[in-house]
């Protein structure tokens, strides 16, 4: 019982990293990015490369990662993604679904179709027993990094100059861009700093979830129904709403495998009926 | 007497609507030529089919997108229940009562997918494009799970097997070399068409165009809005449903394959090809993906994937409205020319 829960949580906590940076890109740019799951399968491909063909320890691939999809967001944002802000949400989609085949068909090509494996170092691999459950180490290695994380993006966001700046941005482009806040570049930065947290949240991911070429597409669904239970106005909504999907998806498949992903897709189109700005939201102010 | 003679403006609205629905030159040959391809492709009929099948669930999607404005992701969710929905009325038919007679199968097909359509059409109507595109992706995702899960009726991944359709109208067995699949596809196609676009055309398709122009205006001039859409959804479900019967009959088989994600995606991505709002877009869409597939698919599954990828990325940078929008503007800007000579 314990074991679940704290499995469903690691899970939960890291879909949230994977997944922040699309609720960055789509509540606070409101840009339709489907390939956001790209960012986070280039972190895990390159911590499998590197493991494996370089011999680089487990826990250095992990900034790696962040920095690799990092520029690899910077620069696509700034010759691809910027050209597309204020074309309609169905060319966004498009746009995007189009760099997800590319790179589905690159990974593919690259790596083959099977399911990479990362062997992960020995002090992360462990288990012990706490009252009375048994429970994977790197469970709580994912969990302590990513509570980590959240913390500091959610201080980020609210004590930081560059972050009042950001929300500034968001709130309304035109006056922030009128008060002197370079808007342009408080996007790009975002960009890469959200697709680096996807590819960080992938190199960890490596650990719990097998990669194959088709991963950016089998987990599009899973960051949509993140932000869309979640809210885009706030961090600690999609947050809340990454550990309940993470824990509902680990004990579903648990208990009643037969059910399947059924519960959440239901769950996530009736959230979207009832309450369109997301679940934990408050209510939108446009 | 002025009561019953029309005015003089609603007799150029009824000129202007009547011109607007005269068949082109360019849409006979079109039609010519795709009847045509019977005696021009003869080895290549079972592949006509898939695309004429192909074209049809992009009609849907263009009813839907081209000319109402709603995004969808969950089309094939509606072909899947249209194939399964066929496909068992034919395999419980046992090949001999009238249950799996295709062209009723047809409207089996269509008829549940147009139910289920309209069941769903109210959840499409709120919201911005995103709640509705993950709406839509939602619901087909829904239905690919009970599909899947659901193995004492669909056979769940193993597909359902069996579908054993009797001869068209009686008469026309299914033959091996797809001669009997493509010639009722392509009539199939041709007669859902002609409705097509003699709805488009109508004052009912003009409304459409009116709701995806501007929503807020089109329902302040008083038009039901809600209703319109909920029509027009449920119509083009029953045209993704009798494409999703046409496969399971020509091909005697349907699999969660036909309501994965990807049918959805490659209905969108033929439409947006060719361009929509033209009802012809999905048409040539179809066509031009299929071909390519063909071609590029043989070489490699992964090139074929990258291509598609590459030329949905251009199509949107560079390109606006598809192929049809391409030789639109190439029309116009030729004509501007030869006109200041």
């Amino acid at each position: 019982m314990l074991t679940i829960l704290l499995d469903g949580i690691a899970y939960g906590m890291l879909l949230f990293i994977l997944a922040v940076g699309l609720c960055v890109t789509l509540g606070l740019m409101n840009f339709i990015n489907l390939a956001h799951g790209t960012f986070a399968m280039a972190g895990g491909y390159l911590t499998i490369t590197l493991m494996q063909k370089a011999g680089v320890p487990f826990l250095w691939c992990l900034p790696a990662a962040f920095i690799f999809a990092a520029v690899l967001g910077l620069v696509l944002e700034r010759t691809l993604y910027r050209h597309l802000y204020d074309k309609t949400h169905l060319d966004q989609v498009l746009f995007s679904i189009g760099l997800v085949f590319i790179s589905i068909a690159m990974v593919d090509y690259a790596y083959g179709a099977n399911q990479q494996i990362v062997n992960l170092p020995d002090y992360l691999t462990g288990r012990f027993s706490f009252l009375g459950a048994s429970i994977g180490v790197y469970r709580v290695f994912v969990i302590a990094i990513c509570g980590l994380l959240v913390v500091s993006l959610q201080l980020v966001l609210t004590m930081t100059r560059f972050g009042s700046r950001l929300r500034a941005a968001v709130d309304d482009g035109r006056v922030a861009r009128g008060m002197g806040i370079d808007v342009t570049r408080i996007f790009a930065v975002t960009f890469a700093v959200g697709s680096g947290l996807a590819g960080l949240g992938g190199a960890l991911g490596t650990g719990i979830i097998s990669f194959d070429p088709t991963f950016p597409l089998k987990y599009m669904i899973y960051f949509l129904i993140v932000i869309s239970v979640g809210g885009t106005t706030t961090i600690t909504g999609p947050f809340l709403a990454a550990i309940l999907l993470g824990v509902a998806d680990v004990a579903g498949k648990y208990y009643v495998p037969a059910v399947g992903g059924f519960i959440i897709y239901t769950i996530m189109v009736v959230v979207l009926i009832v309450r369109p700005q997301g679940l934990f939201a408050r209510a939108a102010a446009k | 007497m002025s009561a019953i003679t029309p005015s003089t403006e609603a007799i150029r609205a009824r000129a202007v609507l009547l011109g607007r629905s005269r068949w082109g030159v360019a849409e006979i040959i079109f039609w010519v030529l795709a009847f045509a391809c019977y005696w021009l492709f003869p080895t290549k009929l079972s592949l006509l089919s898939e695309i004429a099948i192909l074209g049809l669930v992009a009609l849907s999607v263009d009813l839907v997108l081209g000319y109402a404005g709603i995004v969808t992701l969950g089309q094939g969710a509606f072909f899947g229940i249209g194939a399964y929905a066929a496909g068992l009325a034919a395999k419980h038919g046992m090949g001999t009562s009238l249950w799996s007679d295709p062209v009723i199968g047809l409207f089996i097909g269509g008829g549940v997918a147009a139910v289920i359509g309209f069941a769903t059409s109210f959840l499409v109507l709120r919201g911005s494009d995103m709640t509705r595109l993950m709406v839509t992706l939602g619901v087909a995702l829904i239905v690919d799970e009970v599909v899947n899960q659901m193995k004492w009726l669909t056979g769940g991944s193993d597909g359902l097997q069996g579908v054993l359709p009797s001869a068209v109208l009686g008469i026309w067995e299914f033959d091996l070399f797809g001669r009997v699949a493509f010639v009722y596809s392509m009539v199939v196609l041709f007669v859902l068409f002609v409705i097509a676009r003699a709805l488009v055309k109508s004052p009912f398709g003009l409304s459409l165009q009116a709701i995806k122009g501007n929503m807020l205006r089109t329902r302040a001039i008083g038009m039901p809005v809600n209703a319109r859409l909920v029509a027009v959804y449920t119509v083009a479900a029953f045209y993704a449903g009798v494409a999703g019967a046409l496969a399971a009959q020509t091909t005697q088989f349907a699999s969660p394959d036909y309501v994965a994600f990807h049918r959805s995606a490659d209905a969108m991505l033929m439409l947006v090809f060719g361009g929509a709002g033209h009802l012809y877009g999905g048409l040539l869409g179809s066509i031009i993906f299929r071909t390519m597939q063909d071609v590029l698919g043989n070489i490699t599954p992964q090139y074929w994937q990258f291509w598609l990828g590459v030329t949905l990325v251009a199509l949107v940078l560079f390109v606006r409205g598809g192929i049809l929008g391409l030789l639109g503007n190439m029309l116009a800007a030729w004509r501007r020319k030869g006109g200041a000579s």
